[in-house]
């Protein structure tokens, strides 16, 4: 659900990155906040445990520019992926303007895949959405892994709708501000078409 | 969702601010500042220089969702005040007409009774407020009117064009 500030002249909303444990949600957002120029972002909050699993979300304020005289601002979260973290994850959904899906290319993922993209139509679903209608992009990551699957297989299993979708490695960045850009538009499109709600 | 899209007019905006000053002055806060349950920041005021008002937010909602959660376990509508005791600084976090949170950040200047006192009237005040904003927030958009209609194709390509 975005927020407009009128007094403000800001535009806020809300992405979030969901996958399985480990596929890569949080390094894209340590990406986004590397190559960001400062001026354009916040801070970076990672709620993590000892070992740097995501505990509860990490958040990323980032501006994007202006549109007709309106800043852009995308708060950029994650989930936390681990299966029993499913009470967070429904919590970090709330109010959510677009989705980013992050699959783990290697073979011996595609289950946890498959589980994830399962469990966000059902958390999605909870809080009144549908995966057909809120903007929602696939990235495949860890493409630079000698066991990744062959993208058609993946497309087949995790994209059967055909919503956007892009290669990436997020350690290291092809992909990252492409999957981030790609979804932002679409969240803008439909602000402007009057959802967002 | 239950709620619609939130837009906050100038009308409002003054308005939500002379309930968040008046507070101030009332219970002799460092900052005030008002979240909306998804971690926007919609007001804030006092000592806000050096704070990370943004994060700040955010956090605020994630911790109501949380403990939101928890009262559901419990079997509690809601637990509508938080309170995080510090050193030197305290935190008192409310939840206001059911979708926003007000956070009043208070040392020693100030005392738990008053604040809850003074922000249980101020809370009153804001709902009021909240209940107009969204009523005629619905009623734009019954009468299908977009914000942002105006915006182009063309706009929106140009902001990803670098």
């Amino acid at each position: 659900m975005s927020f407009i500030n009128y007094p403000a002249r800001e535009i806020n909303c809300k992405i979030v990155y969901y996958g399985p444990g480990l596929c890569g949600k949080t390094t894209n957002l340590q990406f986004i906040y590397k190559k960001t120029n400062p001026d354009a972002k916040g801070k970076m909050i990672s709620l993590a445990t000892e070992t740097e699993r995501t505990l509860f979300f990490d958040f990323l304020p980032l501006s994007l520019g202006e549109i007709r005289g309106f800043k852009t601002r995308f708060h950029l979260y994650t989930v936390p992926g681990q299966v029993f973290y499913d009470a967070s994850r429904k919590l970090i959904l709330k109010g959510v303007d677009g989705i980013i899906f992050v699959a783990d290319s290697q073979i011996e993922r595609m289950e946890a895949n498959v589980e994830s993209i399962e469990n966000l139509k059902i958390n999605l679903i909870e809080q009144g959405y549908s995966l057909d209608s809120i903007p929602y992009v696939i990235q495949y990551n860890k493409r630079d892994l000698p066991n990744a699957a062959p993208i058609e297989e993946m497309r087949k299993l995790l994209n059967p709708n055909g919503v956007p979708e892009f290669e990436s490695v997020a350690s290291e960045g092809p992909g990252v501000f492409e999957t981030l850009k790609s979804v932002a538009k679409l969240v803008l499109v439909e602000l402007k078409k009057g959802g967002g709600g | 969702m239950s709620f619609s899209q939130l837009i906050l007019y100038e009308e409002e905006f003054h308005k939500i601010n002379d309930v968040l000053t008046k507070l101030y002055s009332e219970t002799n806060a460092k900052v005030i500042f008002l979240v909306d349950r998804n971690g926007q920041l919609i007001a804030n005021t006092g000592e806000t220089e050096n704070l990370d008002t943004t994060s700040l937010a955010s956090l605020t909602a994630g911790n109501i969702a949380a403990t939101g959660s928890m009262a559901k376990l419990l079997g509690e509508k809601e637990f509508t005040i938080i309170f995080h005791e510090g050193y030197r600084d305290n935190i008192y976090i409310s939840i206001v007409g059911r979708r926003v949170i007000m956070v009043v950040i208070f040392d020693e200047r100030s005392s738990l009774g008053l604040v809850r006192l003074r922000a249980k009237k101020s809370g009153d005040d804001l709902t009021k407020i909240f209940d107009d904003l969204l009523n005629k927030v619905d009623s734009k958009t019954e009468e299908g009117v977009s914000p942002f209609a105006e915006i182009t194709d063309d706009d929106i390509d140009k902001l990803f064009s670098e």
